[in-house]
């Protein structure tokens, strides 16, 4: 039974992780990322456009990314440049993305899925299901044992720190967010390359529940990601459900666990000190 | 000279609050106009004749009562959702949970709409206060974790909309759908729990017109937002807690409370939205119902400049737009998607000019 559920977890959860570990990388520079929605959705988007116009998954991928990282720029120039409220900025980010998958109408053609890797006993699975894995460890690594993350992190924990060190807090942060757009891109991807289909509302809320992971998460990966599992799994059981629990319920878990953990009742949230502070 | 004195003084003031109110107006009218140039490259990107694109703006938003009643009909949920942000913001608390909120309030009132068979004069006012109270709850919660905890205020509220989603979803799925209907709405509310059309009382109105008398409630919750932020106690707590939180303790307010009952005055308010829609037009719970009502309101109260009478002006606009895009979906096959584009790049276009004018202060 619970093998069952394996694969429906693991396709749940790849999104989410890509976004998670997206937002980690911008909220641990100081930029509160709301856009990755947004991401995520014109990532799909991009999939579906590049993959249906070259026939080629690998092309729709690099389109994906792309779009997420025009969006990345865009909430970077408005939030580190012009100092717009990051979470305004954020929201507006997520209905320019609406706007343009309205706009531009989308192909409800069929489009190729990403090439799959086959494992024994749990069936085989995308190649973005098995990245996702090693780049979490790379990005602990990165964050956590290098002098490059250290610097990354510095941005997010103080206003001063790095320019104490004569290096630029904005230049980590468009950094920062820049990765957000190229993982909230890929996340976006998956789920196109997976059913081979676009929808509008395909995202559905989920850049949301990344952030809800990013916060369960302490803001770090392995957590983060840990957290991405435990959402996917559920959402999975909303699929096969399979204790008859009303699926609304399984919906909002993630969502009154992310407030649980917020107050402080489980666990402590330690955002990044400067965490949406503007430079003064 | 006495006189001349007091005559320059009386000039200078006048300036000064004419510089002010450039100053406030500037860059709100700079991103309309923004707005309107995309369009307009847009448009001249297509090749389509741009003429045609503004007189249809104008045919289709003023060419007739009939058409501005639309206006106002599609304007009348963002007024109450962009001042339920307005306040919040007043008071330093950025409400994003309006759309969680309307959609409690909504299902309240339905409920309430159903269940009571009472007349009109008790009914409308219980549905009404049945949404304000949920509406209310709904924002109490974040303000409550925010004032005893010290959550942020806007990841919960955005947690609370998926909830609210979720619990109206299913109360409409399982519990509540009206019987042999695939659709996922509730039974009809009674007769004498609805708000008059306004075409009854203006014959200037086609019968047809769906505008009602939920546009007069937010057209007074404007005034009163207004004398109560300006003219009472709690409007200045407010606002002083919004400007300088140590100050204001030092004055012996509590901003702790503060935050807790600004939040549920902005859920209550932002209810009155889901009130609008069940009370005024569909009579009705549908699931799904607010096209993005409560992020529209984040707009609308940004380009407001979160004063009451700003929010009235800017939500008149968005319902302009909405409106408008119908018909120039229609008529001239542009998508619908170009103004939500438009819409947030405006909001972009104004935070970063707010950002801008903060830095050089």
């Amino acid at each position: 039974m619970i093998l069952d559920l394996i694969p429906s977890t693991l396709r749940m959860t790849t999104p989410l992780g890509f976004a998670a570990l997206g937002g980690i990388y911008s909220e641990r520079t100081g930029i509160i990322n709301i856009a990755l929605e947004g991401m995520m959705l014109l990532g799909a988007y991009g999939y579906l456009v590049g993959a249906h116009a070259s026939n080629s998954a690998w092309i729709g991928l690099l389109v994906g990314i792309a779009l997420g990282v025009v969006l990345a720029l865009l909430h970077a120039v408005a939030t580190i440049t012009f100092h717009a409220e990051q979470i305004v900025t954020g929201i507006a980010i997520n209905i320019l993305a609406l706007g343009v998958t309205e706009y531009l109408i989308p192909t409800t053609d069929r489009v190729p899925g990403l090439p799959e890797m086959g494992l024994p006993f749990i069936g085989s699975y995308s190649v973005l299901v098995y990245l996702l894995p090693i780049l979490m460890v790379v990005s602990h690594i990165l964050l956590f044992k290098t002098p490059w993350g250290l610097r990354l992190r510095a941005a997010g924990e103080s206003t001063e720190a790095l320019r104490t060190l004569s290096l630029s807090r904005a230049k980590w942060q468009y950094f920062g967010v820049i990765l957000s757009g190229i993982f909230a891109g890929i996340g976006g991807c998956f789920m196109v390359s997976d059913i081979h289909v676009f929808t509008k509302g395909m995202i559905g809320g989920r850049g949301y529940v990344a952030l809800a992971a990013v916060i369960f998460g302490n803001w770090r990966p392995l957590y983060g990601v840990a957290a991405c599992l435990l959402f996917g799994f559920a959402s999975s059981l909303e699929l096969t459900n399979l204790w008859k629990i009303p699926d609304q319920l399984i919906k909002s878990f993630p969502y009154i666990l992310t407030m649980i953990v917020l107050a402080g009742l489980v666990g402590r949230a330690r955002p990044p000190a400067a965490l949406g502070k503007n430079e003064s | 000279m006495n006189i001349r004195q007091s005559f320059t003084t009386l000039f200078n003031n006048l300036l000064f609050q004419i510089l002010q109110l450039i100053r406030n107006l500037l860059p709100p009218l700079l991103a309309i106009c923004g707005f309107f140039l995309l369009c307009g490259i847009v448009l001249i990107l297509r090749r389509q004749n741009l003429w045609e694109f503004y007189t249809t703006i104008f045919i289709s938003g003023f060419s007739s009562f009939d058409e501005v009643g639309s206006v106002l009909f599609n304007s009348t949920p963002l007024i109450f959702t962009g001042l339920a942000v307005a306040i919040g913001y007043k008071c330093g608390l950025f409400n994003i949970g309006c759309e969680g909120q309307l959609y409690v309030a909504a299902f309240a009132a339905t409920w309430v709409g159903i269940y009571l068979n009472l007349p009109s004069v008790m009914l409308v006012p219980l549905c009404i206060g049945a949404a304000m109270i949920a509406g209310s709850i709904w924002g109490a919660v974040p303000g409550f974790l925010k004032a005893k905890f010290g959550a942020h205020e806007v990841i919960n509220t955005i947690m609370m909309n998926f909830v609210a989603f979720a619990l109206t979803n299913f109360l409409v799925i399982s519990v509540y759908r009206e019987p042999d209907q695939m659709i996922p709405q509730t039974a009809q509310i009674h007769e004498a729990a609805r708000l008059p059309r306004l075409s009854n009382m203006f014959p200037v109105l086609s019968q047809s017109n769906l505008l009602d008398a939920s546009f007069l409630i937010a057209c007074a919750c404007v005034v009163i937002c207004y004398i109560f932020l300006k003219y009472t106690r709690w409007g200045y707590e407010l606002r002083l807690v919004g400007n300088a939180p140590e100050v204001a303790e030092y004055g012996g307010i509590n901003p702790r409370v503060v935050t807790v009952w600004v939040m549920a005055l902005s859920g209550a308010i932002a209810g009155l939205a889901g009130v609008a829609d069940v009370m005024g037009y569909r009579h009705r719970f549908l699931d799904g119902f607010s096209s993005g009502w409560g992020f529209t309101g984040i707009a609308v109260a940004l380009l407001g400049r979160n004063h009451p009478f700003g929010v009235l002006a800017a939500a008149l606009l968005f319902g302009l737009l909405n409106k408008v895009a119908l018909d120039i979906e229609l008529i001239l096959e542009v998508p619908r998607g170009l103004f939500l584009v438009g819409q947030g790049l405006l909001i972009v276009g104004l935070v970063c000019m707010e950002g801008i004018s903060k830095r050089n202060n």
